[in-house]
């Protein structure tokens, strides 16, 4: 048995091979670490421990020590220190690694357990997995597969348990499915602090259900979709709309506010079907909020914009930038820019070189609401952070756009380009709006839309590519899932091409392109890469910012700086 | 590219050199046929019998109880090699006899021009509602003529026994309730 290699760092022995792991890791997961699968169901990296389905069983052994004078006992035959085994399997999740901890997953008792466990769970279990819209992704599919006897001794009749019940708006139940192993309890208990899930009844009668008179209606519900290891819970959203195997997994970023959580896109042929969290340990663990997982609605959403409009008139995006750089070029100097907190640090670079190529005022619409101390910040703009980076703005913005406002009265501003933002939400009055030729890109119709002089559609974030900074200034990816509408050109493209056309610099509208220039530009910024952001996101330094009174509070993975 | 070694051509035998003992081959064969029975069939007035285990047009079935069997999992959709298969999965309406069943195809499509009538569909259904029936021939004006719909396959596929009635056992079950409680 070696020493520990370092002070936090535990030896332990997994089917004969030695690991170091952190001390506190538990046998699956320092299996895990030398690539040995020990298959479980209630244990989750992010829940307390509960240790109720029994999958994970494991031979456990210490190496043996004379009781008397603490000498190890070597083994005559082999020369090596004695194991003595425990002679009963114990449950891996549960035992936490010791040092000198030996481990064995594949003897012949252990594959017996697994067998036995996965029989017990297959008891009562309907095997309806042509309906289920777990099949593809079930935990119980796969370890039957890896784990299982392969054929079934029951003959006796099947519990029979309620079917289809609605725990709340976005959650189906299907309880004979259910494996009782209540992971999604814990959640709702541990983490959405909505204690409303529960067992009732004994033994292969029990049966999971809400409180009565309670629904599993908060903001996290989605989640124990996520990590219910069966079909039992079910998103009544995605219910019977596409088998997983068929979609495409894109990284993306939920853009619903300041916090970042990861994201994953599930896509069939330029569809979206649903979006789950993706892990990152340091922002949103494997949780994000019913509300951002809805966001692909806006995609397909009745009032998208499809088709570029110039004077009222359809057009193309093309004809529609060259119009707006006609339109913007003579007005140079008596331009203002409404940026936006949705665009990505990308686009927010170009607007900025915009902004000063056509010696324009740049604004951002500050976008607030509460937060809920968890994965919804009170910023409800996802990218404020990067136009102070980029320089797009110096302060953090307002909800109202006061000073541009005051500007047009007094006939400092004839043209207003807005990223996506309403400029009526934004306070402006439509007397103010008529003195000015508005040139709008944007996704969605608005009342700035509807007035504006030219419209370009743009993509949402699904649709694009670039990076976002969150609340802890981190830096992080997002990826296209999906292609855009034919009529609609993406926002980096639109930016460029306006941006080169009213004879500032041109950058191809690649992010990574931009980047050498960015990462030059930008003293924060130095040395980065596009495709050297890790996946999980790349830290930036905030200081120069942290007197600002940014809005957020505590939430996962992040305190607010403490008010000077 | 490297020379073959010629193949040495043997000279013709004098039998060989008169040709007769060919045509004469040739002329017993078509004597033979001369007096065998006819298998020619006067296509499509006459149509072959075909061998059981015959793979044509693909088809859904109805149960003996004229539910419909396709629980729309889209196993098909991914199995078949061709990419023919195209299914718009839905869920069944709560009032609906068969609501316990659930899920069920809203649109289900097979283009028969790219099918290749290779029977994976029928093979990995697991719920025996897509089968390769005795049907061959499919002819159409236009590319859309060609592609069956989900009336068209029920039309086409019709009833096939079932020995399992899987899903009235389940109905049954869930009537009936458990054994005590
Ligand atoms: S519903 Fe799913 S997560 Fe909840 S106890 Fe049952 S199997 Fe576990
Ligand atoms: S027979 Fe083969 S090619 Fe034709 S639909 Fe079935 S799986 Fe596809
Ligand atoms: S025909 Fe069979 S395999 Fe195809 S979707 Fe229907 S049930 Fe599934
Ligand atoms: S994972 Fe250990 S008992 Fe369930």
């Amino acid at each position: 048995m070696s020493a520990s290699p370092k002070p936090d760092l535990i030896t332990v022995n997994v089917d004969g091979r030695d690991v170091a792991v952190p001390k506190g890791t538990n046998v699956i997961e320092a299996a895990r670490l030398v690539g040995v699968d020990v298959p479980y169901y209630c244990y989750h990296p992010k829940l307390s421990i509960s240790g109720n389905c029994r999958m994970c069983l494991v031979e456990i052994g210490m190496p043996a020590v004379d009781p008397a004078t603490k000498a190890p006992i070597v083994d005559p035959g082999t020369g090596k220190q004695r194991i003595n085994w425990i002679p009963r399997p114990q449950i891996g999740c549960a035992t936490t690694a010791s040092p000198g901890l030996h481990v064995r997953t594949n003897t012949a008792q252990i594959k017996e357990c697994r067998e036995g466990v996965m029989e017990f769970l297959l008891v009562n279990h309907p095997l309806d997995c042509p309906i289920c819209d777990q099949a593809g992704e079930c935990k119980l599919q796969e370890q039957a597969t890896g784990y299982g006897r392969g054929y079934s001794r029951y003959i006796e009749a099947k519990n029979v348990k309620p079917k289809r019940t609605q725990l709340g708006p976005r959650v189906m139940l299907d309880d004979e499915r259910c494996i009782l192993c209540s992971r999604c309890i814990r959640f709702c208990k541990e983490v959405a602090k909505d204690d409303v899930l529960g067992f009732i009844d004994r033994g292969s009668y029990s049966t999971l259900t809400c409180y009565p008179g309670r629904q599993l209606t908060n903001n996290y519900s989605l989640n124990t979709v996520d990590i219910c290891p069966v079909g039992a819970l079910t998103s009544t959203d995605f219910r019977f709309k596409m088998r997983v195997w068929f979609l495409k997994q894109t990284d993306s970023i939920d853009p619903e506010s300041s916090v970042g959580a990861n994201t994953v896109v599930w896509s069939r042929e330029g569809v979206v079907y649903r979006i789950t969290p993706r892990r990152n340990d340091e922002v949103n663990d494997t949780w994000m909020a019913d509300s951002g997982r809805e966001l692909y609605k806006q995609n397909r959403a009745p009032d998208r914009l499809m088709v570029a409009r110039v004077e009222g008139q359809d057009s193309t995006p093309a004809a529609a930038l060259a119009a707006a750089a006609d339109l913007l070029k003579p007005a140079a100097g008596a331009v203002a820019v409404v940026g936006s907190g949705r665009s990505s640090i990308e686009e927010q670079f170009v607007t900025r070189r915009m902004a000063n190529a056509l010696g324009a005022g740049a604004f951002l619409v500050g976008r607030s609401d509460p937060g809920d101390g968890l994965l919804i910040s009170a910023d409800r703009n996802p990218n404020v952070r990067g136009a102070l980076v980029t320089g797009l703005v110096t302060n953090l913005p307002s909800e109202r756009l006061t000073q541009l406002g005051e500007w047009i009265d007094e006939g400092k501003v004839r043209c207003v380009v807005s990223v996506g933002e309403d400029l009526l939400a934004a306070g402006l009055t439509e007397a103010q709006l008529a003195r000015v030729a508005v040139v709008y890109l944007g996704t969605h119709a608005n009342a700035t839309s509807a007035i504006a002089r030219i419209v370009v559609p743009t993509f949402t974030v699904l649709e694009r590519t670039g990076s976002f900074v969150n609340q802890q200034f981190r830096l992080q990816k997002f990826f296209q899932a999906v292609p855009g509408p034919a009529g609609a050109i993406d926002d980096l493209t639109a930016l460029t091409r306006l941006l080169s056309s009213v004879e500032g610099e041109y950058f191809p509208p690649e992010p990574a392109a931009i980047w050498p220039e960015m990462a030059r530009a930008i003293d924060v910024l130095q040395g980065i890469t596009f495709a050297g952001i890790p996946a999980t996101g790349r830290l930036l330094d905030g200081s120069r910012w942290a007197g600002l009174p940014f809005p957020e509070g505590p939430g996962l993975h992040f305190q607010p700086a403490a008010k000077p | 590219m490297a020379a073959g070694t010629p193949v040495p051509r043997e000279p013709l035998t004098f039998a060989e050199r008169t040709y007769l003992p060919q045509i004469l081959g040739g002329l017993k064969t078509t004597w033979r046929h001369l007096v065998t029975p006819k298998t020619t069939l006067e296509y499509p007035e006459q149509r072959p019998a075909l061998p059981p285990g015959y793979r044509g047009v693909p088809t859904l079935v109805r149960d003996p109880h004229g539910r419909e069997k396709c629980v729309s999992c889209q196993l098909c959709e991914f199995v078949c090699p061709p990419k023919a298969i195209r299914i718009t999965p839905g869920a069944i309406p709560a009032d609906a006899p068969t609501a316990h069943v659930e899920k069920a195809p809203q649109e289900f499509e097979i283009d028969m021009l790219r099918c290749i009538y290779c029977g994976m569909c029928q093979e990995v259904c697991p719920e025996e509602a897509i089968w390769l029936q005795n049907r061959y021939s499919t002819t159409g004006y236009t590319r859309e003529e060609m592609v069956n719909n989900k009336a068209r396959l029920y039309e086409l596929g019709g009833t096939l026994p079932d020995e399992h009635l899987k899903w009235d056992r389940k109905k049954a079950a869930e009537t009936a309730g458990n054994d005590r409680h």
